[in-house]
């Protein structure tokens, strides 16, 4: 009788992993990304509401270091230097990324090779790509010697040890990093347009620019919104660049937030100042993201 | 509305419009190149920096060839000078980076296969939102999780280690290999799936004999953009890491900064092309596969 | 002086020749279909009245100006796509009006061939909404809208009803052939639907392989259709093609069908041959429609036969039975209410006033 009890108990065991063996493959992926994502925020979230220092004390302290994180001045020099970086970066990256997917559509010969040379900086990291720059902008061997040499003798191009403009070095290294991948966005959705459009457009007698500039253009519009938000949730992350590039230098003159967050939590030993930076920059990503991936599932689930 | 146009007149049309195509198709080129060398230029200086001795790239430009290939700064960047202490050089942490980026390439992409699997073919009451909770997890700033995640590693005891690097990406990388899988798998078709099942196979029958053998693009795919991100990364490395047990970007970036008596630029260069090397060649072989990641990853719906 | 002229044109994709050749008229308030299947040219064709391809050999005359070399804005042609390619960005009222300001038409002139068109075409409440808001049927109409207001010489529709339903699909039919009515426009219509081609244009060209097989009314096409493949494309089911030869005495002139045991002579007398042929063993098709099979003597000139029915396949109006003569099939139709028995013999009826014989090598009408 017994036998006849565990043998059924076994059988309905097994049925009812065969009915959730799709819930059960799922766990691991889900339980990581609740513990490492989603807890982990939420416990960098309370820490910003203690007074911890060197490590986490657990006490609530209240709003304190909000405030005190938008007093310090090292803050806001990352604020500003986040708004104007990613201004920058937006635009020469979106028209420049436009501009080149436009000439390449237009049947040229050596289109692969082209973009392969548009895309290849993708591939490498942001150390790689600031290591590079840094030498490039090197303010007495680099290209300012270039250009002395060339004959331009009072020619200056020191900005990467300028405070006020090195902010634009780090412009000039990221578009070059980033604008590749903006135009092979812009080149897929060019092409996935059908022919008929611009045939009809011929037909209504449209030129080739009126072609681009009224009709194709802004059938892009998910394109712009999807590079729009990839661009800046790449901005608000800069850290790599920035440290390899200036070190957030000279001076604080290129700090970003990210580079703020790091150095309050392991070099300041302020984690619950860190901590409340790190959600600030969270924020910010989230604003962005989050009306991007509402609208994308409404688009999806209409389609 | 009717338009009349004499014979004459159609061939000034057809010249006019021949010439103008031919000016635009030269401007069209002259734009294009332009860029690429904007593209190039980096890549060459690097190139053409860490084969100078120093003495010529003082007395040079950043445009100068050198006068003969010299390949010293690139063993110096690679095995250094023997001096002992105080001497860095990329050969152990880029054998760090192999060791590391290996098994959290496959443990993500393994992960994020079964997940998109689930998603898509074995689907339940919430699952977009499920789908939806791990998305997220491809936009969170990291520095979110930074402070945490260097108390939980030194609480289990691999702080400061290769394997912590590779539970931190594999655990990150799960969100994006989700992404690939799900969306590729969305589009292969239910009816293979049902008819396996009508047939008797079971869950794990059905992945392995009938979606795996045809995910190959999407695993090159995927494989491709995670060897990418984990190979070019800085921030985990640098924050969870330091000395041996540091990935190559982070000992590039201490190489470069290490203001040690006389600044070598053509190490520095050679450093950042071995660093580099990997993902680019991937780049070069497998591009077009690169270029499907980005897009679609980047596209996605 | 012809509306549209095509004279000798060849076009070549690479190696291969997707027109050879065309030679092709119509006058003014015709409505020509370009017929055939996948792959014959005419959308190609189409393209290249439109200016959308470039021409290899030959020349395109539209009133009797040598377009060939011409941009389509030039040529005065409107076209409907199969896709309707309306401009997803803009509203309907825009994209109607898109070509009209790319001629740099007055405002006035636009707001009247806007008021006209829409109000013809009842779309005048569709105007604020973009595409992405209408229905198939209504992008339809947004489409041919677009085309009238600019009121070309020729209109080209590529396909257009084939990305609609079947039901959509023969309303709309019937909405163009109304349209081609009222205004009398010249219209060069591509499809690959044979139904579609029969019941609204003036004149078909079936084209395969690049080369028109027959450029005709869509009566003479169905009745005395040029060679085997016109035959066998018009009607549904097609053509009833029996293998055979001809059998020629003094008198009288037999057709025998291939492996025929019974010794079945159909007499042909009074079939109208195209020129003299030396007719006796010639090795033939002999060409008679399901419909003119019948089940009971309606002519004198039928020819009776007795056969055994193999297969029936009942359609609603009527039902499709398969016969089988000399271990070739002939199908007939029948209506519905006919009682059928298989696997016995019927009295047949085969009305010779509409019999077509084929060349069995060239395949041509004879």
């Amino acid at each position: 009788m017994a036998f006849f009890l565990i043998k059924n108990s076994i059988k309905n065991m097994f049925k009812w992993l065969e009915k959730n063996l799709p819930k059960i493959v799922l766990a691991p992926a889900v339980g990581l990304i609740s513990w490492f994502v989603y807890g982990f925020v939420l416990w960098t979230f309370y820490i910003s509401f203690t007074n911890s220092k060197i490590l986490p004390r657990y006490e609530l302290w209240g709003v304190g270091n909000y405030g005190k994180l938008w007093a310090s001045h090292k803050w806001l020099v990352a604020v500003e230097n986040l708004f104007i970086f990613t201004a920058l970066f937006l635009i020469f990256c979106t028209v420049i990324g436009i501009i080149l997917a436009i000439f390449l559509d237009q049947k040229i010969r050596a289109e692969g090779v082209l973009r392969t040379i548009y895309l290849y900086p993708m591939a490498l990291s942001f150390i790689v790509t600031g290591t590079a720059w840094k030498w490039i902008l090197n303010p007495t061997l680099g290209i300012q010697k270039m250009f002395i040499d060339w004959g331009f003798e009072s020619f200056t191009f020191d900005w990467l040890v300028d405070r006020e403009m090195a902010i634009y070095t780090v412009v000039i290294a990221g578009v070059w990093q980033s604008a590749g991948f903006v135009m092979a966005l812009f080149l897929a959705g060019l092409r996935s347009v059908e022919d008929e459009i611009v045939k009809a457009a011929k037909i209504d007698g449209a030129g080739l620019f009126t072609v681009y500039w009224k009709i194709l253009i802004p059938m892009m519009r998910p394109v712009f919104f999807t590079s729009f938000v990839i661009l800046v949730h790449i901005s608000i992350k800069s850290y790599d660049l920035i440290v390899a590039l200036t070190q957030g230098g000279p001076g604080i003159s290129t700090t970003m937030p990210a580079m703020y967050m790091t150095q309050t939590a392991f070099h300041k030993s302020q984690v619950a100042l860190s901590a409340t930076s790190a959600i600030m920059m969270f924020m910010a990503v989230s604003a962005v993201i989050i009306p991007y991936l509402y609208s994308e599932l409404r688009r999806e689930n209409a389609s | 509305m009717q338009v009349k146009t004499s014979l004459a007149a159609y061939t000034q049309l057809e010249k006019k419009s021949k010439l103008t195509n031919m000016l635009l198709r030269w401007f069209l080129y002259f734009v294009l190149i332009l860029f690429a060398s904007y593209f190039i230029f980096p890549l060459y200086v690097m190139i053409v920096t860490s084969l100078k001795t120093m003495e010529e790239i003082r007395q040079g430009t950043l445009l100068t060839l050198p006068s003969e290939l010299n390949f010293e700064s690139w063993g110096v960047a690679w095995e250094g000078r023997g001096y002992g202490a105080g001497d860095t050089f990329l050969k152990p942490y880029f054998w760090n980076s192999i060791k590391m980026v290996v098994p959290a390439v496959f443990f993500s992409t393994f992960i994020g296969a079964m997940t998109g699997y689930v998603l898509t073919k074995w689907r339940f009451k919430g699952d977009s939102w499920v789908f939806l909770f791990l998305l997220f997890g491809c936009f969170i700033p990291f520095q979110a999780i930074l402070l945490p995640m260097a108390r939980t590693l030194g609480v289990l005891g691999i702080s400061n280690s290769i394997l912590g690097l590779v539970v931190v990406h594999t655990v990150y990388g799960i969100p994006f290999t989700t992404l690939f899988f799900r969306n590729y798998y969305v589009s292969v078709p239910t009816e293979l799936v049902k008819a396996a099942r009508i047939d008797g196979a079971g869950f794990f029958k059905i992945f392995f004999k009938i979606l795996l053998p045809i995910s190959a693009p999407i695993i090159v795919v995927t494989v491709i953009w995670q060897f990418t991100q984990i190979w070019n990364d800085f921030l985990f490395g640098s924050t969870f890491s330091f000395g041996e047990a540091a990935p190559i970007q982070v000992a590039l970036n201490n190489m470069v900064l290490s203001s040690t008596s006389v600044k070598e630029y053509n190490v520095d260069m050679a450093s950042a092309i071995i660093a580099g090397i990997p993902t680019l060649i991937v780049y070069i072989l497998a591009g077009k596969y690169f270029i499907r990641g980005l897009t679609s990853g980047a596209v996605k719906g | 002086m012809k509306t549209l002229k095509i004279e000798d044109l060849s076009k070549n994709f690479g190696t291969t020749e997707v027109l050879k050749k065309i030679n092709l008229e119509i006058d003014e308030g015709n409505f020509l279909v370009l017929l055939g299947p996948s792959g014959c040219g005419k959308s190609t064709l189409l393209n290249i009245i439109a200016g959308l391809e470039t021409i290899n050999e030959g020349n395109v005359f539209i009133d009797d100006y040598n377009v060939s070399k011409v941009e389509p804005k030039d040529r005065n042609i409107a076209m409907v796509f199969q896709s309707y390619a309306l401009y997803p960005s803009m509203n309907v009222k825009e994209n109607m009006i898109f070509g009209l300001k790319q001629a740099k038409t007055s405002k006035e002139k636009i707001e009247e061939q806007l008021e006209k068109v829409s109000s013809f075409l009842q779309v005048k409440e569709l105007l604020n909404r973009k595409p992405s808001q209408l229905s198939g049927g209504q992008r339809q109409r947004v489409a041919i809208g677009r085309a009238l207001v600019r009121e070309p010489r020729i209109f080209l529709f590529d396909e257009p009803l084939s990305n609609l339903d079947a039901k959509l699909r023969v309303e709309m039919r019937r909405e163009i052939k109304k349209l081609h009515q009222k205004l009398k426009t010249t219209v060069v219509y591509v499809t690959h639907d044979q139904t579609e081609a029969m019941s609204l244009g003036t004149k078909i060209a079936i084209m395969n392989h690049g080369v028109i097989q027959q450029n005709e009314s869509p009566e003479i096409i169905y009745n005395k259709p040029s060679n085997t493949f016109v035959a066998d494309f018009i009607g549904s089911p097609s053509m009833n093609l029996i293998k055979g030869r001809l059998a020629q005495n003094s008198e009288n002139i037999f057709f025998i069908a291939e492996n025929e045991k019974d010794n079945i002579k159909i007499p042909i007398n009074k079939y109208e041959f195209k020129e003299k042929l030396e007719l006796n063993n010639k090795e033939i098709f002999f060409g008679i429609r399901p419909e003119h099979v019948h089940f009971k003597k309606t002519n004198d000139n039928d020819f009776e036969v007795k056969l055994t029915a193999n297969l029936s396949e009942y359609i609603g109006h009527e039902q499709i039975i398969t016969f089988n003569y000399s271990d070739q099939e002939i199908l007939a139709k029948f209506p519905s209410t006919l009682k059928i028995n298989l696997d016995k013999e019927m009295n047949l009826f085969l009305d010779l006033n509409q019999i077509s014989l084929f060349d069995a090598n060239t395949e041509e009408r004879i």
